[in-house]
């Protein structure tokens, strides 16, 4: 089998406070192959944004990595230094954030942002730089490139700013793209545009993306695979249509019943009782067993790890497909 | 734009004007009107050919606006202490106070910034915290604990600097300059350090605290992640979104340099408008105390008009007009 | 990451304990600066108010002062006494003591003209952000205009209006006038914040349903917009304690401020510049140091309060 390009393993990210280390992520292993688009899917707080922040090297202090691995195409960047790290950024993986309007300088003109990030990492000349600038803005659906480069964020709407930012993600030619919730600030008929212009350019460029949400439309929309998050542990992982249509973990089947369905006949929505434990309240064993319906004894001790069942892997002693 | 222009100069008439009314209202009803433009030497019959010309027995927006024209071409009348023509004292003693304020903004700006930015940015570190515990002490201290603290350093025990008056000045038409003269230099040296303490620790504060609100967002964690180079990350793109409204503000302060200048005149006795204005409230000489308030104003609005221009010409989120699309 | 959420400090009884319990005490124990600044500030507040127990003389009783005594310096430098610890000035008054007079003072016309500027500013914003339209919208241009005009101008206008108007006042009014200048300087920030509070809460639908069944607006306005703006206002307040302070002992030196009978730091500070030159140092050191130690020690808190109570920074 050929080398993913993205291999997390055992990534723990901890948060040192007053009141004792909190643990924010906890052994979290993924993968993603390249030309591949993984979803990373859970509720707030279940640590998919931290996910992408560490793998992008941008956690905010004083949380750190604590233990585990980040490999992209096969070299270790979670222990880079600073200035390494950096040039990675941004040539090797691109960022797209949640809200368009808060990620661009408002200072700057799109082409002079552009145009810095282009001249940062590869060797162009300011007069090429600016012709390729104008390329990435009409190759994300933006017309009039040519009199566009020179506006100003703010004279952008909502969807055409994340495709200035999309623009700016894929500027230096990265081979990952780690977009976090890139669709949630935008009107929903806006979101499948945008969704469809993301699977374009990466199918052109070849560049795999993971994309975190929490929004399953999404997810089933655009994603190849997806990993269900969890109170910082990963639930299930696996191809979308499997994880989808036959859940094996409890707390995805629970999301899937979550789901209103145009043609299903369903009087209530599935409801999972309770919340997601606070860090601070970490329950011993599956973090999932106080809420779940198939919870033992053994579920209360024992922390599950992930396991091969049918086509996915998921975290948990009695993980049975059914069909949603 | 231009609807917004207008608007703040209507705005700005408004309250020239409020002011105006109640410069008027010190000049006609706090002491005797007469006085106030005659002087206290005055004779018998120049004082009823006075009234009689004011003519104070006229209606009251008459009389008001009598003053207001007066009052724009620049007459208050007569100094009740001096006993000469307002204007001519005013125009004497501006120089002397616009160039210590423009001075001390000069030596706020110069430090302030540098300093603010290298407190956002250092955060944390020893000499960051020092910098920081020092503006605490620059907001503290009043201005004129200031102002004698250095003249019994540099004055009396040093006796480097002199700590009286502007020294030797050379007159340039109808402005007078004490910086063209090393004494006149040496003179400034004290006074502009103390009006500027206080705003200098603002800035510094001010540039850090923005500096560091700044470093939070969204564009900045996105320049980041883009890999840009720290320089271009905190010089490129904090710095600049930083200045913007640090400039504005830094604008407006120099009103309030122009008005603190009183404090530092009265402790090195420089021979300013703010020297001139306490002495009128000791003496409760009301023309110079309304033509005081009058020009004051006047320099305030300028100032915030030109401020607001400021934010134009920086801001393109407020330049551009059309929709967004 | 599911965040530690603290509910906002409210003022009812059972939440003083948690107050005890919780972030901010325990940020002022742990600040070794903030506990230092509370120190001082008290000592300063106790010596002033108990002046006449405390203080070793009495300096403006003029039976006691001998001309004898005057100029001397303090009593570690040769020429002091131990009777006056802190030396004496041009008239044998004892230093000490006059600094303990004067702090009460200047603390006294300080929290004065803070209270008053408080009860001004609440009263507008609440008026402001309820009344809404025509009065809303006058008293915030009100606002800016006295926001564009440095504080050290208006009072000192205020003062030399009054003293124009009032030529031979007693000295009761002198005061008067004087914390009614410093405190008109001081409302607008007060002002705004309440009517920032009050026009959130005021759209809130529990507010609309209370007017419906016919709540009236004041009790509104009592239980649920003042204890959310209770927070800043006291930030508010421990700075401006500070800023009314400087701004008295700046009048008072400038000679407008507090009569000359009742000297405070100010006035201190003024009679001490005299002798500067001379030698005699220590008639102004001692004022302009307790002025500093006031002021530093009241800016410290608010900035610890400050951070103590916002969210963000927690």
């Amino acid at each position: 089998m050929t080398e993913p390009l993205l291999d997390v393993r055992h990534l723990r990210v901890e948060f040192p406070t007053r009141r004792g280390t909190l643990l924010a992520l906890d052994d979290i292993s993924l993968t993603i192959s390249a030309g591949e688009i993984l979803g990373v899917v859970g509720e707030s707080g279940a640590g998919k944004s931290l996910t992408g922040a560490a793998i992008i090297g941008l956690l905010d202090p004083p949380g750190r990595i604590a233990a585990g691995e980040i490999r992209l195409a096969g070299r270790r960047i979670d222990n880079l230094p600073y200035e390494q790290m950096r040039r990675v950024r941004g040539r090797e993986i691109g960022a797209v954030f949640q809200d368009p309007l808060t990620s661009l300088n408002p200072l700057y003109t799109v082409g002079q942002q552009l145009v810095e990030t282009i001249t940062t990492h590869l060797d162009l000349s300011a007069a090429q730089a600016r012709r390729r600038a104008v390329e990435l803005l009409a190759s994300t659906g933006i017309p009039a490139p040519e009199a566009r480069v020179d506006h100003y964020p703010h004279q952008f709407s909502g969807g055409m700013r994340q495709r200035v930012v999309i623009a700016l993600a894929l500027a230096a030619e990265p081979k990952l793209i780690v977009a976090d919730e890139p669709t949630t600030a935008l009107d929903v008929s806006i979101q499948a545009q945008i969704i469809a212009l993301l699977k374009k350019v990466c199918r052109e460029q070849g560049a795999a993306v993971m994309l975190v949400t929490h929004d399953m439309g999404v997810i089933a929309e655009a994603c190849d695979r997806v990993a269900v998050m969890y109170a910082g542990r990963v639930a299930e992982i696996g191809p979308v249509a499997d994880v989808i249509h036959r859940p094996a973990h409890p707390y995805t089947a629970g999301l899937m019943g979550a789901i209103p369905a145009m043609d299903a006949d369903r009087e209530r929505l599935l409801q999972i009782d309770g919340a997601m434990p606070r860090l601070t309240a970490m329950p011993p064993g599956c973090a999932f067993h106080p809420r779940c319906g198939r919870a033992t004894d053994r579920c209360r001790v024992d922390r599950p790890e992930l396991a091969a069942v049918g086509q996915t892997q998921a975290a948990c002693w009695h993980a049975v497909t059914e069909e949603v | 734009m231009l609807v917004f222009i207008l608007r703040r100069m209507l705005q700005a008439l408004v309250v020239m004007l409020s002011v105006a009314f109640i410069a008027f209202m010190l000049f006609q009803y706090v002491g005797d009107p007469v006085n106030n433009l005659l002087g206290q030497d005055a004779t018998e019959e120049q004082r009823s050919a006075l009234r009689k010309d004011l003519g104070l027995d006229r209606a009251f927006p008459v009389q008001f606006a009598r003053f207001v024209v007066n009052a724009a071409q620049g007459e208050f009348g007569i100094s009740l202490r001096q006993g000469r023509k307002v204007s001519t004292l005013i125009a004497e003693c501006l120089p002397a106070t616009l160039e210590l304020a423009l001075v001390a903004a000069f030596i706020a700006l110069v430090f302030g910034i540098p300093l603010g930015v290298y407190a956002a940015l250092r955060r944390g570190r020893a000499t960051a915290q020092l910098l920081m515990t020092g503006t605490l002490f620059g907001v503290s201290l009043p201005n004129f604990v200031i102002g004698i603290l250095l003249i019994w350093i540099f004055a009396v025990e040093l006796k480097w600097l002199p700590s009286f008056g502007r020294g030797e000045v050379v007159a340039l038409g109808a402005w007078t300059s004490g910086l063209l003269t090393r004494d006149g230099l040496l003179h400034l040296v004290l006074p502009a350090v103390t009006l500027s303490a206080f705003q200098l620790t603002l800035i510094m504060r001010l540039v850090r605290a923005e500096m560091l609100e700044v470093l939070r967002t969204d564009y900045i964690r996105f320049a980041r992640a883009r890999g840009l180079t720290d320089r271009s990350v905190y010089f490129g793109h904090a710095l600049k979104n930083t200045l913007v409204p640090v400039i504005t503000i830094t604008g407006l302060q120099l009103g309030s340099l122009i008005a603190f200048a009183i404090i530092t005149e009265q402790v090195f006795q420089w021979p300013g408008m703010g020297l001139l204005f306490i002495q009128a409230v000791q003496f409760a000489d009301i023309p110079v105390m309304a033509a005081y308030l009058c020009l004051i104003s006047l320099i305030f609005v300028v100032i915030n008009l030109g401020v607001d221009l400021l934010y134009f010409a920086v801001d393109p989120r407020l330049r551009v007009e059309g929709k967004a699309h | 990451m599911a965040a530690d959420a603290d509910p906002k400090p409210t003022l009812s009884a059972s939440a003083l304990r948690g107050f005890f319990d919780g972030d901010v005490w325990h940020s002022f124990r742990s600040s070794p600066m903030a506990v230092g600044a509370a120190l001082v500030a008290l000592v300063c507040m106790v010596c002033a108010l108990l002046a006449e127990l405390v203080a070793p003389h009495n300096p403006f009783d003029l039976a006691t002062l001998e001309l004898m005594d005057s100029l001397k310096p303090p009593a570690w430098l040769e020429g002091g006494e131990r009777k006056f610890l802190l030396g004496t000035d041009g008239q044998g008054r004892d230093i000490l003591s006059a600094l303990m007079y004067g702090t009460r003072i200047s603390l006294l016309v300080g929290v004065a003209s803070v209270l008053l500027s408080i009860a001004i500013g609440v009263t507008l914003g609440l008026l402001a952000g309820f009344v809404g339209g025509r009065v809303d919208a006058f008293i915030m241009r009100v606002c800016d205009v006295m926001l564009s005009f440095p504080s050290i101008l208006v009072a000192l206008m205020i003062s030399g209006v009054g003293r124009s108007l009032f030529p031979q006042a007693p000295d009761a009014l002198a005061f008067v006038v004087l914390v009614l200048a410093i405190a008109l300087t001081g409302w607008v920030q007060y002002a705004r914040t309440v009517r920032g509070s009050t026009l959130v809460e005021r759209h809130k639908e529990y507010v609309q349903a209370a007017r419906v069944i016919g709540v009236g607006s004041l009790r509104i306005m009592r239980r649920h917009v003042l204890p959310n703006v209770l927070g800043p206002v006291l930030v508010l307040a421990t700075i401006q304690v500070a800023s009314a302070i400087i701004t008295e002992a700046t009048l008072s030196f400038l000679g407008v401020g507090v009569p000359v009978t009742s000297p405070s730091l100010g006035t201190l500070i003024r009679n001490g510049n005299d002798t500067l030159f001379s030698g005699e140092w220590w008639i102004t050191a001692w004022p302009s140091l307790t002025l500093v130690l006031i002021t530093l020690s009241v800016n410290l808190l608010g900035d610890w309060l400050r951070d103590a109570l916002n969210p963000r920074l927690r």
